[in-house]
């Protein structure tokens, strides 16, 4: 007989919340079969293949150690340029990378997702875990470098707040992912936001210590860092692996509240747009 | 009595015509701001107290208006109904491609839609990734597809290329790859456009016929969307017609047929001059059409060889250039299916063989010396651009006509059932 109460989905107008975490769990699979469609798709029909991943850090570093560390000559808290430039990069990378591959989503996905329905964050998780298979193999590329100036020369000091890397990554990731999706959400309708993310991401650059050290910046212009999640755990990182660079916990902790509060708000957007996209792409 | 599986109550879509832009931007704050204040959206159709602007209406459309039904386990429902009826948007809304404005459905088990085949095949992966990937989008688990793959690339028959990236496939293998996952897609309801209309028609039944045979045995409840009457005769038992938006019959395939029909008949008394279910400028407007004969009398059925003519009349609002008129007259079977398109385009006399006298003259004759479309009921479909713009388009039945039943062979038989939609002339040596 009918129960009015046992139904197992009500598809109701956009506007209601709802967080399927079950159904998300449903499509698991899925999200693998992206993550491998992505990494297997970059380089396919090329003769280096994954390689490539690694030679893009390594051509930056190259051109920053000649442009900001020869002629330039920005100082690097007396670290050796490459592996300074190197840390930056890489764990800058990561964040910039998610944050682009997250940013245009319901664009580049509204051919598919016109057609069938699955819950549609699958699609930004996926990326941010295809950034973290790119991310691991250009680790193997910094410790190569890393270690070599650890055993060889005197500027590497290492310490215990090593301990935070694997914490940053994921803070990293969660503020791209953020931003990602509210960009995402916002350029359904209007598609004017889509321009500003290629050099946003690069200017972000500019105002993040990636090609100079924090120490250098006056203290008028420190406001600039301190709300910018990126800043402090960027230094952080460059403390942790050469013992050079400033670590306060009050702005990693305003950091690392913008990270959460951004996350909520990306997460309640999409949310919100995901149901009815389709009628605006 | 077996369960309901799939409730719909007083589903209401409404759409936004026109483009986004700066005016959306200012709409957009409007209603935030209203919404803000707790009052009425000012920019919408639904929940009004006040009256409803002009603007309003001019700008917004209500693609479902107020529909609400009911399906039982195990039964197999076409949903059929003119273009721009309201089909694709309830089918959009059971597939949760996008939401509803207004109502609710309420679904009893697992519910899968295949809208397209194929959806996520990528080019760069093979036949078996892409299987994995297409069978993980539809919502299958991976030791459902384990179980399955196997027969999925049985199925398919095109096991020597299944570890080939899909780019190297020719269409053909491409489709029937795609075809193979879908029918063996696994779920308590299933909802299927009309992309089993495409691919080879020997394929295309045998995916039917898995389908057919799953509802049959194992109670799955299918819902079938289509304007192909005669696919959804074969697959299903009950129906509902959508017109404008809202349910106008629902009951058994076989009444859901007849109204279907008689509607048709219906709008064709009313004049085509009159007529409001059009769109396009207005530059030229089609005023009336006519099917005569060799003797000139206007009439409503011919016979498969007959010398006919079919005169489309008009009339100019505006002084234009007989070098930019282009008129187009398709002809339909009952079941939907385009049987030809005839244009002014086709023929590059067309403006040196019609001066401008032809413009106010005010009509424009085809003529046939045969026919050749097999005995059924026929309608035309009229569409004119002036400028490359559209100038008017009559999506349905501008006329209905039928052809009767005659030994075009002079073999002593008329035509069997299912024998194509053509004569063809030919000689046996």
């Amino acid at each position: 007989m009918d129960n009015d109460e046992k139904w197992d989905l009500i598809i109701k107008p956009a506007g209601s919340l709802n967080f399927n975490l079950k159904e998300l769990l449903h499509y698991k699979f899925l999200m693998y079969l992206f993550v491998k469609r992505d990494f297997v798709t970059y380089y396919k029909q090329t003769i280096l293949g994954p390689l490539w991943y690694i030679i893009q850090p390594l051509l930056t570093t190259l051109v920053f150690t000649v442009i900001f560390g020869n002629i330039a000559k920005i100082p690097t808290d007396g670290i050796p340029t490459t592996v300074f430039y190197l840390i930056g990069i890489t764990f800058w990378g990561l964040f910039s990378e998610s944050m682009s591959s997250t940013s245009n989503i319901f664009v580049t996905n509204a051919q598919i997702f016109g057609k069938v329905y699955f819950p549609r964050l699958t699609v930004p998780i996926a990326r941010i875990t295809s950034n973290y298979i790119k991310f691991f193999i250009q680790l193997v590329l910094f410790f190569g470098f890393y270690f070599y100036f650890l055993f060889f020369t005197q500027y590497m000091k290492p310490n215990l707040y090593l301990l935070f890397v694997p914490l940053i990554c994921i803070q990293f990731s969660i503020i791209a992912f953020g931003i990602g999706i509210i960009i995402s959400s916002l350029t359904t309708k209007y598609r004017d936001l889509q321009f500003v993310v290629t050099f946003g991401v690069q200017l972000w650059m500019y105002a993040t210590p990636v090609i100079y050290p924090l120490s250098n910046i006056p203290s008028k212009w420190l406001w600039v860092f301190i709300i910018n999640p990126i800043a402090y755990p960027m230094e952080l990182l460059k403390y942790a692996f050469t013992g050079q660079g400033i670590v306060n916990f009050t702005y990693l902790g305003i950091s690392f509240g913008t990270s959460i509060l951004l996350l909520i708000v990306g997460l309640f957007n999409f949310n919100k747009v995901e149901k009815d996209f389709m009628d605006r792409v | 009595m077996s369960k309901t599986v799939i409730k719909v109550e007083n589903l209401f879509k409404e759409y936004h015509l026109g483009n986004i832009g700066y005016g959306t931007l200012r709409e957009d704050l409007s209603t935030w701001w209203a919404k803000v204040r707790g009052k009425e959206d000012p920019n919408s159709l639904i929940g009004h107290t006040k009256t409803i602007t002009n603007k309003i209406l001019e700008s917004h459309f209500l693609a479902l208006n107020d529909v609400s039904f009911e399906i039982k386990e195990g039964e197999a429902v076409g949903i059929v109904g003119k273009n721009g009826a309201g089909k694709s948007t309830l089918l959009k809304l059971l597939s949760r491609i996008t939401y509803p404005t207004s109502g609710s459905i309420k679904v009893r088990g697992r519910i899968s839609s295949l809208l397209e085949v194929g959806t996520g095949f990528h080019p760069e992966l093979t036949g078996r990734e892409n299987i994995y990937l297409n069978g993980a989008i539809l919502g299958m688990k991976k030791y459902e597809i384990d179980k399955k793959i196997d027969e999925i690339i049985d199925f398919s028959g095109i096991e020597k290329f299944i570890d080939t990236p899909v780019k190297r496939y020719s269409s053909g293998m491409y489709v029937r790859l795609a075809f193979a996952v879908a029918a063996h897609l696994e779920s308590d309801i299933l909802i299927l456009d009309e992309v089993l209309a495409v691919g080879d028609a020997e394929f295309q039944k045998k995916c039917l016929g898995k389908m057919d045979d799953v509802t049959r045995n194992q109670g799955r409840t299918i819902l079938f969307v289509s304007h192909n009457m005669s696919a959804v005769q074969n697959l299903c038992s009950k129906g509902i017609l959508l017109e404008k938006g809202a349910i106008q019959t629902q009951g058994s395939i076989d009444e859901i047929f007849e109204t279907y029909n008689l509607n048709t008949h219906h709008q064709q008394c009313i004049k085509l001059d009159e007529r409001i279910d059009r769109t396009g400028n207005g530059q030229l407007k089609f005023t009336n059409i006519q099917l005569i004969n060799a003797n000139n009398q206007i009439i409503n059925s011919v016979l498969p060889n007959e010398k006919i003519t079919i005169r489309v009349h008009f009339r100019i609002n505006k002084v234009i250039n007989i070098n930019n008129v282009k008129i187009n007259i398709c002809i339909d079977n009952f079941y939907g299916a385009r049987i030809a398109v005839i244009s002014t385009d086709n023929d590059v006399n067309f403006t040196t063989n019609f001066n401008n006298d032809f413009i106010s003259r005010g009509y424009i004759d085809f003529t046939f010396p045969k026919i050749n479309i097999i005995p059924g009921n026929y309608t035309i479909v009229l569409y004119s651009t002036v400028n490359n713009e559209l100038s008017d388009w009559i999506k349905n039945d501008a006329l209905t006509f039928s052809i009767n039943e005659f030994d075009y062979y002079e073999s002593g038989k008329t035509s069997a059932n299912g024998h194509g939609y053509i004569f063809l002339d030919y000689k046996i040596k």
